[in-house]
């Protein structure tokens, strides 16, 4: 009786190593005789072709087959989804997103919200991308110092990271809330309590704060790796040389640093105009379409619409896909110019 | 001044006296332990408490809520008040109904009577609740269970097939001399450059003309082939001396079997990076599935957790508690692995 209880843990790893021993041991065996056929047919070498065909297959199917059909739906109109049925329209769609009388003011455009979609993506890019590093480089300073529980507070700032966007942004939006707890905190200091969310300004405030909240401690983590790479003796030479602390900071900290710097200001540029998940949970592009950016914009035509029109959201991709080329392209030459010089 | 905030920002070398800098950096560190786990901390605090505690304003921080209590010849339970008396003493009373600034409240010991009281002379009667309701409801009213197989079922199936074939395409690009190397090479780096945010419409396309729209497989198959994950691999594998497979070519083994027997679990720390990398990203992944399922059975939890607070009136105490079964997986695999997804951070820039 009472063994009977005691042996069905047992019982349970056995099944499942079973299983995996099972799995593994077919995972090794099936492709065994097809394997060796192919090796006398191939060769010794060109047998490597077959190991890259599944990952081959995937990258053409969804990622360089997308590529050129993208350029279809771009020169195509009508709500078609099947490329066959879509009429040849030339390059109407991008004279529709660029149809401005004036390209300083998007209500004078005819797809206005992609004016203003790209309009407050720069806006975003620049300000959000900035305090990233800031705060990043900051943070990266502060952990590599000489302090109790570095571990600690160095998963304290990475946390964040691993979380998905949509519940980022959910944690926030508790916060938020009308009767959240930070007008609570305000109003018991003698404050009013404020919309955060359905106020143009604050909303695009918040946008700024909870990604760079969300996402500084990857950065962070990059910068410290570079910082610790950085040899003592240096630091100590220039303590000999009774260098002040920010001339050693600008003269061997930073210089040092710039490679890992260029990384990160590169990848943080790249992030941020793909920003989507947390802002489309936190605002929903709103209030009206202050937090909309550009590939929420492309979201919206393409899918989110009564009317899809994928012509006019692939047109828009490609202007992404453009800022995002010429973005990598600055990267590249950057981090090499660094490397040369 | 610059130079004060540099040295505090730049000191490495600490001595016994505890310096101004150190006020300031471990000032830095603690607003930073309440900025960065405080609202998380918050969100778990609030998904314990009852409907009835959420709608509080200010939220109370621990889990309190109004006491309730079934009074005889009411059929609902009515909530409890500490009122004041002429005297001055307390009492606590059931409130019957309140008009305008006179709540009628009776004593729970004497149902029969009914007392008029002045609405400022009376206050709520709190008490600890822990509304676990919140989590088990979760698994018996709603969908739950469902979305939760769906998250799973796609991050497990897309990570074991992420870390076969990326392996496999890593064990190619790394142990075989063939023309046409560098060319694939390339062409999968290529991949890397190419976010999925700009094929969005096409791949869309791609995915409804294999007619895996609306099913867990339309969000596995475009994620499964990672330029990141080849290309660690074969990082890692460069280093697997080619001695090994060449001793194991002349036992005539298969180069399945090389690559099954010996290459695979060699790379097993690499392989272990990648795995949790992976797990990560299809956990978290929203904007493609947001796209490709539409039906709410098919469903991924940070899908469902979108879809639940768009409703019009948000249930948050569900909502709260969702979240918080959906972060809690991946603070455990963070708080067990940091070390690993920090190093792995660290050395190949993935994320």
């Amino acid at each position: 009786m009472n063994d009977k209880f005691a042996s069905w843990p047992h019982r349970v790893l056995a099944v499942v190593t079973g299983a995996l021993r099972a799995i593994t041991h077919l995972m090794l065996n099936i492709p065994e005789r097809p394997m060796r056929w192919a090796q006398r047919v191939l060769g010794g070498q060109r047998i490597a072709w077959l190991f890259l065909t599944p990952n081959l297959i995937i990258f053409s199917l969804f990622t360089f087959l997308p590529i050129l059909i993208n350029f279809y739906y771009a020169v195509t109109g009508g709500v078609q989804l099947w490329p066959s049925e879509r009429p040849f329209i030339g390059t109407e769609n991008f004279q529709k997103l660029f149809a401005c009388d004036n390209y300083f003011d998007y209500s004078t455009c005819d797809q206005d919200l992609f004016w203003r979609a790209i309009y407050n993506s720069m806006k975003f890019v620049s300000i959000q991308v900035v305090l990233m590093v800031l705060f990043s480089l900051i943070t990266a300073l502060v952990l590599n110092r000489k302090i109790v529980g570095r571990g600690f507070f160095r998963s304290v700032y990475f946390f964040p990271v691993l979380l998905s966007p949509v519940v980022v942004a959910l944690v926030w939006r508790w916060i938020l809330l009308r009767d959240g707890v930070l007008n609570a905190i305000i109003e018991s200091m003698g404050g009013e309590k404020v919309l955060w969310l359905l106020d143009p300004s604050w909303s695009f405030f918040w946008v700024i704060f909870v990604t760079v909240w969300a996402q500084m401690g990857f950065y962070t983590l990059i910068l410290l790796a570079g910082l610790q790479a950085i040899p003592r003796d240096v630091y100590e030479a220039a303590q000999m040389d009774r260098a002040s602390p920010w001339r050693t900071f600008r003269k061997i900290t930073l210089p040092l640093l710039m490679p890992n710097m260029i990384v990160v200001l590169a990848l943080a540029l790249i992030r941020a105009v793909q920003t989507f998940d947390e802002v489309f949970v936190l605002t929903g592009g709103g209030p009206g379409s202050a937090t909309t950016f550009l590939v929420q914009y492309i979201y919206n035509t393409g899918f989110a619409q009564q009317i899809q029109r994928f012509g006019l959201a692939a047109a828009a991709s490609l202007v992404l896909a453009v800022v995002l080329f010429i973005l990598t392209m600055a990267q590249l030459r950057a981090s090499r110019s660094k490397i040369d010089g | 001044m610059a130079n004060r905030v540099v040295q505090f920002l730049t000191r490495t070398r600490g001595h016994g006296r505890f310096h101004l800098t150190d006020w300031l950096t471990y000032g830095y560190l603690t607003i930073g332990v309440f900025l960065m786990f405080g609202p998380v901390m918050w969100l778990a605090l609030s998904s314990f408490k009852t409907e009835a505690a959420l709608l509080q304003f200010p939220p109370p921080l621990l889990p309190y809520g109004p006491a309730e209590a079934e009074v005889e010849g009411y059929d609902r339970p009515l909530p409890l008040y500490r009122v004041e008396k002429e005297d001055g003493s307390e009492t606590i009373m059931a409130q019957v109904r309140r008009i305008g600034l006179i709540a009628q409240m009776v004593d729970p010991d004497d149902p029969g009577t009914i007392v008029k009281v002045n609405v400022k002379k009376r206050k709520r009667v709190e008490e600890f609740q822990l509304a676990t309701e919140n989590y088990s409801d979760l698994w018996r009213q709603f969908d739950f269970p469902q979305y939760l197989w769906n998250s799973v079922f796609i991050t497990i199936v897309a990570t074991i097939l992420t870390l076969i074939f990326n392996a496999m395409a890593a064990f190619a690009l790394s142990k075989y001399q063939f023309r046409g190397r560098t060319a694939v090479f390339l062409f999968i780096i290529g991949a890397l450059m190419i976010p999925p945010t700009i094929v969005l419409v096409p791949t869309y396309l791609v995915v409804s003309g294999m007619g895996l729209l609306n099913s867990p497989w339309g969000v596995i198959w475009p994620a499964i082939a990672t330029p990141t994950g080849v290309f660690m691999l074969r990082q890692y594998m460069l280093t697997i001396p080619d001695d090994l497979i060449d001793a194991a070519r002349m036992d005539n083994a298969s180069e399945w079997r090389i690559f099954w027997r010996i290459v695979m679990p060699l790379s097993a720390p690499a392989l272990a990076v990648l795995a949790i990398f992976s797990v990560m990203w299809r956990w978290n992944e929203f904007l493609w599935p947001l796209i490709v399922l539409n039906r709410s059975e098919e469903f991924t939890l940070p899908l469902a957790l979108n879809a639940f607070q768009g409703e019009l009136k948000t249930q948050w105490n569900y909502l709260l508690a969702m979240t918080v079964l959906t972060l809690l997986p991946v603070t455990f695999v963070f708080a067990f692995l940091q070390r690993y997804i920090t190093s792995g951070i660290a050395s190949a820039g993935v994320k």
